[in-house]
């Protein structure tokens, strides 16, 4: 029995050495004084500094965060109004509709990259309209989309549809009844579809890589071009920030969770 | 009672699926068209056959991805299972330790392992100290089935994770009580209940690592070229060549379905025969 | 005195189903009023139509007067009390009693004052700042009947508000929202499948069945002088038999012919009777009008509930004296206590029309039987006489036929039930209970089937 017992925490402790163990030796190595990735020479915040002062990286954060909110927000609006029509359809109806919705979702990522690069492409020679910031805007928000509907979906078939009557009934006008009523009952889902589709624009590469064009640089593009030349422990001191706030993020949500749960 | 849905509310629906049909639909007709037609637009199954040549890389593409898929499920069982099993606070814990590297940069994530599969990296200066080595580790076909299940890794515990949740104790224990041994049990018991979690885990890893040109450039080099990269060459390449590269595209959109339906075709027989 | 709301003609079809069938209706203010049926009737779909989420096919909804079909839901000056509360989650109780005040822009001072005026009249003073799901099913109710009344609306609407709650609760909730509506002569109409809550509750009662208004009446002319059998068996417990009015006040049914106080009938004509358990006495054998022997008796706490069983008949009767299992009795009623009512269903027979297609072949509906030295030509077209004792209830898998249950009345021997497909009425006759209102299906007797070619048919 004492066995059974130990192999379970043994695995655990392995897995984790195994997810963190890169990640681990990026953030350590950002405090190398020298550039070699297999001898730590001495400790220093100089590749912060400089990362801060690289223009490239810091212009690329900027869009990134641009379009990731900007994408989100579309996405998350549209995506809202769509599942309430979604919720008034018939089973039918619904189900071609959520299928369209599954395409994104389940397509390799490549393959909608490069559909729509051919799509931009094909805008560019038509009407001499450059890949960039709106290609990018437009592909973020296809692949954002689904995440707000199957976010907002469920909420709205828990709702108990004669609310919205009940509101009507009591004299609110068809557009307050929805902002009064239906809202704060779907409001946890449009919060998270809009969360997911913030990070998925923001994590995104494949899909930014095809449909960026050269004028406007993102971060992740940035990254890989970067990854490529390999030495640049600049890399190392972004990896540990990103993963610094990634951490605080999760762990607040995880906390304001938790206190929800508790609370009901 | 039969409530009238009204018919205005459907139409919330038109913006979506005008968006949608335009930047979904169509982009995936154009890959269809220059799929089957050539730079002067006439129809043709050209391109299809010149990716003939490449048939190795294909080949090469399904075997590292099916063997990751497969050291992933091998690997995420066990875990999902003993989180099942954990506490309530535990298993939250668990969750956001393993999607937290999800959150962050994949190519970060990667670039972390080429630091340490590097012939002058971690890991051979660790074994350095044995006397072994230095192995080469970097630019393998190792290294790229590597990088496939470190990073598709979480994509398999988590729907584990969840349906075995829904797993009550008492079905492991009545089996036991009926005289299973463990093996028996995970046969027989566990591994049934679980297929829905493991058909959903072998798609979200299978998927993102055949169709993968990030992992097999960064950690492959140039000797282990996959289907993903031949794609991108033919978009971000020397050559712009949409008709190659939609032929491929197409390739790869059928070799998927094709998989991904033997294997749940594969599962719902298996899980009859465990009915019975 | 003129009538504060009026349905006219109103007919609604929602996905090939007539849900309403020509519903007209007048209520007058301050009355109680209840919409009375089995699920499935078109009550609530009526009481929507009121509400304004839905609006009718044809027909007209006024109120005073004034025609308000095209009038929103969110300008009519009714409110919902809703089946399920509808109570808003995320405020609290005093937040959801408000909810209608603070729309009409009136100072926060004198929504105040209505709010806790309101929760006192419901007695939930001291509840404001609790949240609704923190409530019981009990007090939730509550809560939704202040939120609809503190607007003062013209005419408050319950669907089936009480159905949630258990039966100690439903009871105090029936003598509340009576004592709530004599308080403020609102006009209420309040929706239910429950009999017995509407004959305590109601001012005036509409029995509503398929969509169509059965009767319309107080519930003391609704109980003693029911206008059919659906609702002599819907409203209060019957004995309901087949009958013939042999000419004005007389009829005869199990096995005797009795004075009765109808007439317009005609002569020899086929009838349903009723009459209440309660209305019925046990009497000497010699002394009533029929004699039977008590098959079963069970105490119901203030009479005995006994069957009798009467010339092949089975009577339930009420009495306070017990008669034993067995013993000889004697059933007396007086022509007051025999009511008459015209059949639900038209004749004895189905009579479907046919057709000959192929060589002794008949075919109807979707079905078609073998029928052995037919000799008619194919496309004849004939006239299908089928008795109600030749079709079975059947489970649908073994069906020929997937009918709908439109009513089902005990007559003493058998259940009569009608069904309907194919735009046809059916009417069959079943010993096996079966849920009104649902699929049910059923199984020819072919042979049974008696086939008389159509004269007009026969030349084509």
């Amino acid at each position: 029995m004492r066995k059974a017992r130990f192999f379970p925490k043994i695995y655990i402790g392995l897995s984790l050495l195994f997810l963190y163990a890169p990640i681990f030796v990026l953030i350590a190595f950002s405090f190398n004084e020298s550039k070699s990735r297999a001898y730590f020479t001495g400790f220093t915040f100089k590749w912060y500094k400089e990362l801060v002062q690289n223009d490239a990286i810091m212009s690329a954060l900027f869009n990134s965060l641009l379009i990731a909110f900007l994408s989100s927000i579309i996405a998350t609006v549209m995506g809202t109004i769509a599942a309430i029509g979604i919720n008034s359809l018939g089973r039918r109806k619904r189900g071609f509709v959520m299928n369209l919705t599954y395409i994104p979702v389940l397509n390799p990522e490549i393959v909608t990259g490069i559909s729509m690069m051919l799509l931009f492409v094909f805008f560019k020679q038509l009407m001499d309209l450059p890949l960039g910031f709106y290609s990018l805007l437009i592909a973020h928000v296809t692949f954002c989309l689904p995440y707000p509907i199957l976010n907002v979906l469920p909420k709205l078939r828990q709702m108990d549809p004669s609310l919205y009557e009940a509101a009507l009934d009591l004299g609110c006008p068809p557009l307050q009844s929805f902002f009064k009523v239906v809202v704060p009952q779907i409001l946890s889902g449009i919060v998270s579809g809009f969360l997911m589709s913030f990070t998925y624009s923001l994590d995104d590469f494949v899909i930014t890589y095809f449909t960026s064009g050269s004028g406007f640089s993102m971060l992740p593009v940035t990254i890989y071009s970067m990854v490529r030349k390999k030495v640049n422990p600049q890399i190392n001191a972004l990896s540990a920030i990103i993963f610094l706030l990634v951490l605080a993020l999760l762990i607040g949500m995880n906390i304001a969770e938790a206190k929800k749960a508790k609370k009901e | 009672m039969g409530r009238k849905k009204s018919p205005l509310t459907a139409f919330l629906t038109v913006p979506y699926l005008v968006w949608m049909a335009i930047f979904v639909l169509v982009p995936l007709g154009m890959v269809l068209y220059f799929g089957f037609t050539t730079a002067e637009g006439q129809f043709t199954f050209q391109n299809f056959q010149s990716v003939l040549k490449y048939g190795d890389t294909f080949f090469k593409s399904i075997r590292l991805s099916l063997v990751a898929t497969v050291i992933c499920l091998v690997l995420a069982f066990p875990l999902g299972y003993i989180m099942s099993r954990m506490g309530e606070a535990g298993q939250r814990t668990m969750l956001l330790l393993i999607m937290l590297p999800m959150w962050m940069s994949f190519l970060l994530r990667t670039y972390g392992w080429m630091t340490l599969l590097e012939n002058e990296g971690l890991i051979n200066r660790f074994l350095e100290l044995f006397g072994i080595g230095p192995l080469s580790m970097i630019n393998t076909e190792g290294a790229v089935v590597l990088g496939m299940v470190y990073n598709y890794l979480p994509f398999m515990v988590l729907p584990l994770h969840s349906i075995m949740i829904k797993i009550d104790k008492s079905i492991i224990e009545a089996a036991e009580d009926l005289g299973a041994n463990g093996f028996y049990v995970l046969i027989k018991v566990l591994i049934p209940l679980s297929l829905p979690g493991i058909i959903t885990g072998i798609t979200m890893v299978f998927v993102p690592s055949v169709s993968t040109f990030v992992i097999s450039r960064m950690l492959g080099g140039g000797k282990n070229v996959l289907i993903g990269d031949l794609i991108e060459q033919q978009f971000l390449g020397t050559v712009y060549n949409p008709q190659a590269g939609s032929a491929m595209a197409i390739i790869l959109m059928v070799l998927i379905l094709v998989i991904m339906g033997i294997i749940n075709r594969f599962d719902s027989e298996e899980m009859e025969g465990m009915m019975v | 005195m003129n009538p504060i709301l009026e349905l006219k003609n109103i007919t609604l079809t929602l996905e090939d189903d007539r849900i309403l069938d020509n519903v007209s209706l007048s209520i007058e203010d301050g009355q109680f009023v209840t919409f009375l049926g089995p699920s499935g009737c078109g009550k609530t779909t009526t009481l929507r139509i009121i509400a304004g989420f839905l609006s009718p096919d044809q027909g007209d909804v006024s109120f005073n007067g004034e025609r308000i079909n095209d009038l929103p839901a969110y300008k009519r000056p009714v409110n919902t009390v809703f089946q399920r509360y509808a109570l808003f989650p995320h405020l609290n109780v005093f937040d959801n009693v408000a909810f209608g005040l603070k729309l009409k822009k009136l100072s926060k001072e004198e929504i105040r004052l209505r709010v806790m005026e309101m929760l006192e009249i419901v007695d939930l003073k001291g509840f404001e700042r609790r949240k609704v799901n923190r409530l019981s099913g009990g007090q939730q109710q509550r809560v939704a009947i202040a939120r609809a009344l503190v607007n003062q609306p013209k005419i408050l609407l319950l669907d089936e508000p009480l159905g949630a709650l258990d039966l100690k609760l439903r009871k105090d909730m029936q003598i509340e929202l009576m004592k709530i509506q004599k308080k403020l002569k609102t006009t209420f109409i309040y929706v239910t499948h429950d009999q017995e809550e509407a004959l305590t509750m109601s001012d005036m009662i509409v029995v509503m069945k398929d969509g169509e208004i059965q009767q319309i009446g107080r519930p003391e002319d609704i109980y003693n002088e029911p206008k059919n059998a659906f609702v002599a068996d819907f409203i209060g417990e019957s004995n309901i038999f087949d009958a013939v009015m042999e000419k004005d006040f007389e009829v005869s049914f199990c096995g005797g012919t009795f004075p009765c106080l109808d007439s317009g009938f005609g002569e020899h004509k086929p009838v349903d009777v009723v009459l209440r358990p309660e209305d019925i006495v046990l009497t000497e054998p010699k002394e009533g009008n029929l004699k039977g022997v008590v098959t079963n008796v069970v105490f119901k706490g203030v009479h005995y509930e006994m069957n009798v069983s009467c010339n092949g008949l089975d009577w339930v009767v009420h009495s306070t004296r017990l008669s034993p299992v067995g013993s000889e009795v004697g059933l007396s009623f007086t022509p007051d206590d025999i009511h008459i009512m015209k059949r639900l269903f038209d004749g004895d027979e189905n009579y479907i029309l046919g057709e000959v297609t192929d060589e002794n072949t008949v075919s109807f509906f979707d079905l078609s039987f073998e029928r052995e030295g037919l000799n008619l030509p194919v496309g004849t077209r004939v006239s299908l006489t089928i008795s109600p004792k030749s079709i079975e209830v059947v489970s649908i898998d073994r069906a020929d036929l997937k009918v709908y249950l439109e009513s089902l009345i005990y007559k003493g021997d058998y259940n009569e039930l009608i069904v309907y497909t194919h735009e046809e009425s059916l009417l069959l006759h079943s010993y096996l209970d079966q849920q009104v209102a649902t699929d049910i299906g059923i199984k020819f007797d072919f042979d049974a089937i008696t086939v008389t070619p159509l004269s007009g048919g026969q030349n084509g």
